[in-house]
Parts: structure tokens; sequence; C-alpha cells
């Protein structure tokens, strides 16, 4: 089981009942659980969708989308079932904070998923766990079972005349299932390949019904808006983008670790304090500030707050919250080739662009930190990504293309470094990473 | 009873399943979760499995193959009682995952993806498994095992072997 992390600089909010036993239902009750479900059974739905626009929440998965206009996109009128499908295929590299919440607040994620019902007038909702989570799944099977037990779940739940179910499932390994449309087709037990948009899921989704598709970070975060009050939520973050969230903060810091802090936190203080800085008396080279697909950013970038917005001006993304820290002795290309072989490995296959892309830049990665490289390699790397770049069903291209052109861009002198045969100038280096 | 009358799986999975696929608003959403349960059970996709698999939910045994080929935790071949996943993906890589896996392959003396002599471990070098911020970490079978040194997988590997 994973540590739990504390800094001084932590707002528990998602994480207001981690460590505390509340994968237990009378614990998870004791502290406040399902308060926020009694209070919203008594909301009318535009109200609940009012609430969570006030909140600022936005999207947890990676996109940042506003949870509660997205809410708002569902039709009310439908002829087929609404549902509701929480995304906790957590698979990007940098990213492990839904563990946490799986773990340690499951009815967290079930409260989240029957207020959004009761906002779309939905009866089912779907959770939806890695393949690989397979303790995770135990647990939150366990907490379904008491959930229907104690009447938060099933028929006329809280004595409300409404009903609704939850169902937990399994993947089973692939990234590219983390992708909305992916995600839906592999729950009606299809290959994961991405559907074409629109039409958008909150129209024409699961089994054809009306569907709303939320992180699992997003999904737990719900009763909690509830419970401090939309407004005071949002006050907790920037503009725009409110309250708190989950960062994974995993590489060469002291103390890696999942730590909740406000949105807009400053992401150079994130690596010196509260991730303690760089270990083994190194010195920072890069930081790739939300996940694998967000491009990297430098030493001199990072002095800027940890939002969607900001991030996004400093020309990254805040993505799903893995910040990866990258000292001095790391080699980029072999970075680059890693992140690479990753995406090659994990595309569909099902639109060219992306399954033939990310295969050529592998091999040509590959050879290049191999000391096979020339130089119009360097060029044709950056070439090769930016013509994947909008170009995809869905965003895996993109999320494969755009670290490889910033590493290029802004390490191409150590792309330069392995040109002419010359071994990797940080081969020697790969050998300390378990000192 | 089973629904199905000479089924392959023991009478508790054959129940589950019974049940599994009336859970969903169409029968083949079971599809993906039942041939990881089958898998845990028989020990990997075999021909019966796919073939029981694609009774139950009512569709062709392509079906069930072009769908179990697509996802990487199903596999088609035996592996090891206990089977050594090893991230090597950017977090992991950045602490050691590269060389941990380099180290796992050496003690065991087998490749990528193969098996011990005895059957007992077999190794696989695997994408993030989501232990980001406790790197380098492997799973055997579904465990997660976590912030490993080299020292410390030999430990892990070795409570595995005495178990037996």
């Amino acid at each position: 089981m994973p540590n739990i992390s504390h800094h001084p600089d932590e707002v528990s909010v998602v994480s207001y009942r981690f460590g505390k036993g509340a994968a237990n239902i009378d614990k998870y009750l004791e502290l406040g659980g399902y308060e926020s479900l009694k209070k919203c059974l008594g909301l009318e739905p535009d109200a609940i969708v009012a609430e969570m626009k006030a909140s600022g929440l936005r999207g947890r998965g990676g996109a940042g989308f506003p949870t509660g206009m997205k809410w708002s996109f569902v039709p009310k009128q439908s002829a087929k079932p609404k549902y509701i499908l929480v995304n906790g295929d957590e698979s990007e590299p940098g990213t492990c904070k839904d563990r946490l919440i799986f773990e340690h607040d499951p009815h967290a994620v079930i409260e989240g998923v029957i207020i959004a019902g009761l906002a779309v007038g939905a009866q089912m909702g779907f959770i939806y766990l890695r393949g690989e989570y397979r303790y995770l799944l135990t647990i939150m099977e366990r907490a379904i079972a008491d959930a229907y037990a104690k009447g938060f779940l099933g028929k006329n739940i809280c004595g409300s005349g409404k009903d609704f179910e939850v169902i937990s499932h399994t993947g089973a390994g692939a990234y590219e299932v983390g992708e909305e449309s992916a995600l839906m087709e592999s729950l009606e037990g299809k290959r994961g390949i991405p559907r074409i948009r629109p039409p958008f899921p909150a129209v024409v989704g699961l089994y054809g019904g009306p569907t709303v598709i939320n992180n699992a970070e997003t999904i737990a975060t719900v009763p909690h808006v509830f419970r401090i009050g939309g407004a005071e939520y949002a006050k907790l973050g920037t503009e725009r983008n409110g309250g708190t969230r989950l960062f994974c903060l995993s590489g060469h810091v002291k103390n890696p670790g999942v730590y909740e802090l406000p949105m807009g936190y400053n992401l150079k203080k994130m690596v010196y304090e509260v991730g303690g800085g760089i270990a083994n008396g190194r010195k920072l080279k890069a930081v790739v500030p939300g996940g694998s697909s967000t491009p990297v950013l430098l030493p001199e970038e990072i002095d800027i707050g940890m939002d969607f917005d900001q991030v996004g001006k400093a020309g990254s993304m805040l993505g799903s919250g893995g910040v990866v820290v990258i000292d001095d002795q790391t080699c980029m290309v072999n970075f680059a080739l890693r992140t690479m072989k990753f995406y090659q490995h994990e595309s569909c296959g099902w639109c060219i662009p992306c399954r033939e892309g990310t295969d050529w830049l592998k091999k040509t990665l590959t050879r290049f930190h191999a000391g096979g490289g020339v130089e119009k390699d360097i060029d044709n790397i950056r070439y090769l990504s930016e013509n994947m770049l909008g170009r995809t069903f869905c965003p895996l291209g993109d999320a494969a293309a755009m670290p490889t052109i910033a590493f290029v861009k802004k390490f191409r002198h150590e792309f330069e470094a392995h040109l002419d045969g010359k071994p990797c100038p940080y081969a020697h280096a790969e050998d300390l990473a378990l000192a | 009873m089973s629904a199905i009358k000479a089924t392959i799986f023991s009478p508790e999975l054959a129940a589950r399943f019974d049940k599994l696929v009336t859970l969903y608003p169409v029968r083949r959403s079971a599809l993906i979760p039942m041939l990881l349960y089958a898998q845990d059970e028989v020990g990997y996709i075999s021909e019966a499995v796919i073939q029981e698999v694609a009774t139950r939910i009512g569709i062709f045994d392509l079906d069930v193959r072009n769908v179990l080929s697509y996802y990487s935790l199903l596999r088609t071949k035996p592996v090891g009682k206990y089977h050594v996943q090893v991230c090597t993906n950017i977090c992991c890589m950045l602490r050691g995952g590269q060389e941990l896996f380099e180290h796992c392959k050496q003690k065991l003396g087998v490749e990528n993806k193969e098996a011990t002599r005895d059957g007992l471990f077999s190794v696989e070098e695997v994408e993030c498994i989501g232990a980001c911020s406790w790197a380098p970490a492997i799973q055997i079978n579904y465990d997660f095992h976590e912030n490993l040194t080299t020292a410390a997988m030999d430990n892990v590997l070795e409570q595995y072997r005495s178990k037996g």
C-alpha cells in the first residue's frame, strides 16, 4: 500500500478522509459521508448543476473541462436511459492519484456518481477501474455492496422515491481506454477504439444513451463541493480554476508523493519545498508538469501557478496532475525515447497518423539514442510529430506528438550530442540511478 | 447449477459469470471482466475459455479473439505462478526501473516474457502501473511492490519463492 504524504501547504478537501479508514461505510458516515447526497436529494437538478458551476471544478482527467458545464450538456428529455461513467482507467505515466481515492475513500466516488445522476436524470452509474487495480476493485465492490445495504443505492434511495444502480467494472490493460469514447467501447465489451465526435457522449454515449464521463478524482470531489459549498470550494483555487487537486510528484525529488494543493500553487515551490528539492545533490534539468503527454518545461519556466490557464500560457498543460521532475544527469533523448515507446505500445492502431507516426518515431529515437543518428533525424522527428498533431481521432496522437516536439525544441543540443556515433553522454549516470 | 451445463470453470466462477451477464444493459459488457476472471482461474485464455465465454455472451469466438488481442493483461499462453511485471516507464525509469528489470531477468535467468524452468516465476516489462510517486515499482500478479532497490527486489522474490 502506498504511503500518504504530508506537507503543511496541503489543503485537504478530496483527501480529507485519507488514512481515516473511510473505506468502511460506518466510518464514512461518521466523517459526514452521504450528507451531500441527502442535501442533493432535496435540490432540483438545475440547482445541483448551478452549484457545480459555482465551484469552478474542472475535469481532473487532463482536459480541464468545467464539470458543471459538462453536466448541463445532457439533454433533459431522452428516449434512451442516461448513464454516469467514472473513468478510473488511470494510466497516464506520472499519475497515481486515483489509486489513493479508491483505496481510502471509495464511498466518495459512489456518492459523487449518485449526485451526478440526480443532476442529469440518470439512474445507473459505472465505475471503471483499470485491470491492474484489482485490490481496489475488491475495495470498490465491498463499498458498493455496503451502500446498497444501507439504502444509498438501489430502489428508493434514502426514502426519496428515486432509484440508482452502480456497477464497478474492470478493464484489462489499455491506456487508450482512458480516452472517453474508447472507454465506452471497452465497457460495451469491445476493443478500446475511439468513436468519432460529434455526437458527443453527453448526447449519444454508452449504449446510445446520453452519458456523463468524469474522471475518478472529479467525481470524488463532487460530494466535497456540497460539503463545503461551491463558492467556498472555488475560493480555494484561482480564477476559473476552482479548488484543489491531487498532484503526483515523482522522479528525482527528495520527497515524491501525492499532495493535495490549491489550484494555482507555484510549480517551483512544489518542486523545491513540497518535493524537498532535487535528490542526491543534483540540479534540476526539466519538469513534465501534467503527465507524460504534456510538453516539458525548463527550470527557468517553472515559476508559474499550477492551474489550467497558467500552465497553458507557459506552453504546456496541467493535464492529469502528474509532475515528473528530471535531474541534470538524465538523458533527454532517452527520456523522449521511453515516452515514445509507451505511446507506440498503446496506440490502438485505428488511425494511421498515430499508428505509423508513433512507430516511426520510436524506431528513429531508438536508432538515434544508440548512436546511429544523423543530423536530419532531428528535424524529421519534429516534422513527423507536427504532422500527427490534430490529425487523429482521439488525443493519443497529440499526446505522443506534443511532448516530442518540446523535447526536440528545448533539448536540441542533447540530440546533437548523440550525433556521429557518439555514445550517450549520460550512459554512466544511469548506473547511479539505484544508488 | 450454471447456465452452461459442461462449464470449464469452478462452480463459484460459473455462478459469478451467470450473474455478471445479467447486470449490464447488454450481455457483451461482461466480456472483458469475464476474460480477466477466467484468466485468473485458468492461468491464461485457453481455447476452451474462448469457446465458453463466447457461448455465455452469445457472440462468435472470433469476437472474443478480436477483443482479447487488444488488452495487454490478457494472454493466450501460460506464465509463471508468480508473474513479475516490472514497470520501466518514465517515472520508474528515473528511479532505476530499467536496472531493476535487467536485474530481475538476470536473477531469474530468463528473458522478457519467459518463465523459469520450474514454472514459479515469469518476468515481463510493462507500461505504467500507477505507482509513479512510489517508484520504482513492480506488480507480482496483482500485488504492488514499491520503492524498490535491487536488494529489496531480491527479498521480494525470495518471499514468493519460499511460499512456493
